[in-house]
C-alpha cells in the first residue's frame, strides 16, 4: 500500500517521529450541521493522528470538510461526537492557551492598520508585546520578504504580499501549530511556487507542527509529510499517505520519479473512494 | 480628445444656480406683482404693466424677496455692522453655532453609548431600541418648549437647553448607524480575533470601534445637519434673545422678509459648511484604508 523508500535521511527520521510527541489526536469524530432540508453530515468517523514537527495535508474536493476539520481543530467549530486532544488539551484550551497560528483563505489584515501593526494584532491582544515585539516582527516580515513594507497599508500591497503579510502575522507569535486553510488558493501559480518554498524554509526552520488545508495535488506533495486524502458526502477520510520524500525539498524535487508517484497514488486515492464526481 | 464644455462640473453647478436665479426672479415679480397691483388698487391709482414691473424689486417688506434684495441685506448685516452688534447676523450665527456644536457632540456620544449598549446586551436591545425609535416620532415643535420650561425649573438656561434639543435630534441618526457598523466587522476578522482569544474589550477597540468608522462618518453628516435644525428650532419658542431662529421668528413678526431670508441662506451655509468639515475629517481619518471612503 506505502511504498517505502529506504533512504537514510527517511530512516533517521522514523527514528525522530517515534519520539515525537502528538500534537493532535482526533478519534472517531463526527460533526453534523443541522439543516431545513435534512442534517449535512459534514464530517464522519474520522480518525486521525499528527506528530510533532508532522506537515500534514488535507486534500479532497469540496465539500469534503477539509476546512471544516481544521475549523474544528481550531476550535472554531465543535464536533457532534468523538473526541479530539490538541497538545494533550481540548482545542478549546488550546486556542485560550493561544498554542496556534491561523491563516485564513483571505489575508484579512485590517485595512487600518499598517503591516507592521497587523503583525502586531496577536501581540497586542496577549500581552504579549515589549521590547522584544519589533525585533519578532522584523525577523517574520523578513522572512516572508516583507521587510520593506512594514508602514505600508494593506491596499498598498498585492495580493500574494497581502497573503505573505498574513502568514508573518500568524508566525509572529511563534505558535507550536500552524493552521492553515488554502492559503495560496488565491495566488498565481508563479507566487504560490515562490510561498510553497518559503513555506518549507519556514517549517525547516522553526520545526512546527502545520496542518494545511489543499485542492492542489502538486502543492500537498510538494510540502507534505503526511497527506490525508478526504472525500465527501459524508465528509471523511480516504486514504492516509505518507510521503516518501526528503523533508528537505526542492522545486527540483517536482521532476523526481518519487513525486509523479506520489501525486499518482493521491491521484488514485481521490478518484477510488468516487472523491470526484 | 477632450471634454465638452457641458460635462464639466463647474458648468453644471454654473448652470444649476443661474436656473434657480432667474426662477427666482420670476417668481418675485409675479408675487410681489400681485402685491403691488393690490395696494394700488386700494389705494385707486391707476397702474401699468411696466410700472408694475419696473417697481416689484424695488418695493419693502415683498412677499418674496429678490435675491439681490436678500444679497443687499446679507451684506448689510453681516459686513455693515459690528460683529458684535445684536443687528449683526455673524453674532447670531455664532449663537446657533454653539448650541448646534455642543448638541452635535453631546448626541454623537449619546448615539454612540447607546448602540455600544445595544450590541452588547440582548435586553437592551429589545428595551431601548423602540424607546428610540419613538422619540423620533414626537415632533420636535412640541417637545422643545417642554424641554426648555423643564431644564429651565433645575435652573439650567442659556445654551445648554438648547443643545439639549440638538442632541435629542441629533442622537438618532448615530445610533441607528453604529448598530449596523458596530456589527458589519468581517466574519473572517471575527474569527481571527477569536483565534487570538480577544476578550470583549479588545474586540471593540481594536475591531468593531474601527469597522463601523465609515458608517459612523456618514451618520455624523446627518447628525450636524439635524444639530443645526435642533438649534434654529429651539430658539424659536424659547424667546431667543439671539440666534438664527430669532432671526427668522422677529423677521416673520415685522414682516421683515429680507431678514428671514438672509437668516434663511445663513443657515444653509452654516449647514454646508458643518457637513463638509465632518467629511472634511472622514476623508482624513478614512484616507489610510484606502478606498473605504468612496
Amino acid at each position: 500500500m506505502l511504498a517505502v523508500h529506504e533512504s537514510e535521511d527517511f530512516e533517521q527520521l522514523n527514528v525522530l517521529r517515534s519520539s515525537r510527541r502528538q500534537m493532535i489526536g482526533i478519534e472517531d469524530l463526527s460533526l453534523v450541521f443541522p439543516s431545513a432540508d435534512g442534517d449535512v453530515h459534514a464530517l464522519s468517523h474520522i480518525n486521525l493522528s499528527i506528530k510533532q514537527g508532522d506537515f500534514v495535508s488535507f486534500i479532497g474536493p469540496s465539500g469534503c470538510g477539509k476546512t471544516t476539520l481544521l475549523r474544528v481543530i481550531a476550535d472554531l467549530e465543535k464536533q457532534t461526537e468523538g473526541n479530539i486532544l490538541v497538545d494533550g488539551t481540548s482545542p478549546e484550551d488550546a486556542r485560550l492557551n493561544r498554542l496556534y497560528g491561523y491563516v485564513f483563505q483571505a489575508p484579512a489584515l485590517l485595512p487600518w492598520r499598517s503591516i507592521y501593526d497587523n503583525c502586531a494584532l496577536p501581540m497586542e491582544i496577549s500581552g504579549r508585546s515589549g521590547p522584544h515585539q519589533a525585533e519578532q516582527i522584523d525577523k517574520y516580515l523578513k522572512m516572508v520578504g516583507l521587510q520593506d513594507f512594514h508602514n505600508k497599508y494593506p491596499w498598498q500591497l498585492s495580493g500574494g504580499m497581502q497573503q505573505r503579510a498574513s502568514i508573518a502575522r500568524a508566525l509572529c507569535i511563534e505558535p507550536e501549530l500552524l493552521l492553515m486553510d488554502e492559503p495560496f488558493g488565491a495566488l498565481d501559480e508563479i507566487t504560490r511556487d515562490h510561498m510553497n518554498m518559503e513555506l518549507l524554509q519556514i517549517w525547516q526552520q522553526t520545526q512546527k507542527t502545520v496542518v494545511f488545508v489543499t485542492h492542489s495535488i502538486a502543492e500537498a506533495v510538494l510540502l507534505s509529510t503526511h497527506i490525508v486524502v478526504m472525500s465527501p458526502r459524508p465528509g471523511r477520510i480516504a486514504k492516509i499517505i505518507q510521503s516518501p520524500l526528503p523533508r528537505v525539498k526542492t522545486l527540483a524535487l517536482r521532476d523526481d520519479e518519487r513525486f509523479h508517484a506520489l501525486a499518482g497514488e493521491i491521484r488514485d486515492a481521490l478518484a477510488q473512494d468516487h472523491a470526484i464526481d | 480628445m477632450s471634454s465638452t464644455i457641458s460635462t464639466k462640473p463647474w458648468f453644471a453647478l454654473l448652470s444649476f444656480i443661474i436656473g434657480i436665479v432667474v426662477i427666482w426672479y420670476l417668481a418675485a415679480l409675479l408675487m410681489n406683482g400681485k402685491q403691488l397691483i393690490n395696494t394700488l388698487e386700494r389705494k385707486k391709482q391707476d397702474w401699468t404693466y411696466t410700472q408694475v414691473a419696473s417697481q416689484a424689486y424695488q418695493i419693502p417688506r415683498p412677499m418674496l424677496p429678490a435675491p439681490h434684495q436678500v444679497a443687499a441685506q446679507l451684506n448689510k448685516s453681516v459686513f455693515q455692522v459690528a460683529i458684535d452688534s445684536k443687528r449683526s447676523l455673524i453674532y447670531h450665527t455664532g449663537i446657533t453655532l454653539q448650541s448646534t456644536l455642543l448638541g452635535f457632540v453631546l448626541g454623537a456620544i449619546l448615539g454612540i453609548l447607546i448602540a455600544v449598549g445595544i450590541v452588547h446586551n440582548r435586553t437592551l436591545e429589545s428595551s431601548l431600541m423602540p424607546w428610540v425609535i419613538a422619540s423620533q416620532t414626537i415632533p420636535i415643535l412640541a417637545i422643545a418648549p417642554i424641554i426648555v420650561v423643564v431644564l429651565g425649573a433645575l435652573n439650567m438656561t442659556g445654551v445648554f437647553p438648547k443643545a439639549v434639543i440638538s442632541m435629542y435630534l441629533s442622537f438618532f441618526p448615530v445610533t441607528i448607524a453604529m448598530v449596523k457598523g458596530l456589527r458589519s466587522s468581517d466574519v473572517m476578522h471575527m474569527e481571527l480575533m477569536r483565534t487570538y482569544n480577544a476578550t470583549q474589550t479588545q474586540l471593540f477597540w481594536k475591531l468593531r470601534w474601527f469597522s463601523a468608522q465609515p458608517y459612523l462618518f456618514s451618520s455624523l453628516k446627518v447628525a450636524i445637519a439635524a444639530a443645526l435644525v435642533g438649534a434654529v428650532v429651539a430658539e424659536l419658542p424659547t424667546g431667543a434673545q439671539g440666534g438664527l431662529g430669532s432671526r427668522l421668528l422677529s423677521g416673520s413678526y415685522y414682516g421683515q422678509t429680507e431678514q428671514i431670508w438672509a437668516a434663511l441662506l445663513m443657515a444653509a451655509l452654516l449647514g454646508s459648511v458643518l457637513v463638509f468639515v465632518v467629511g472634511l475629517a472622514e476623508r482624513v481619518i478614512l484616507s489610510q484604508r484606502g478606498n473605504a471612503n468612496a
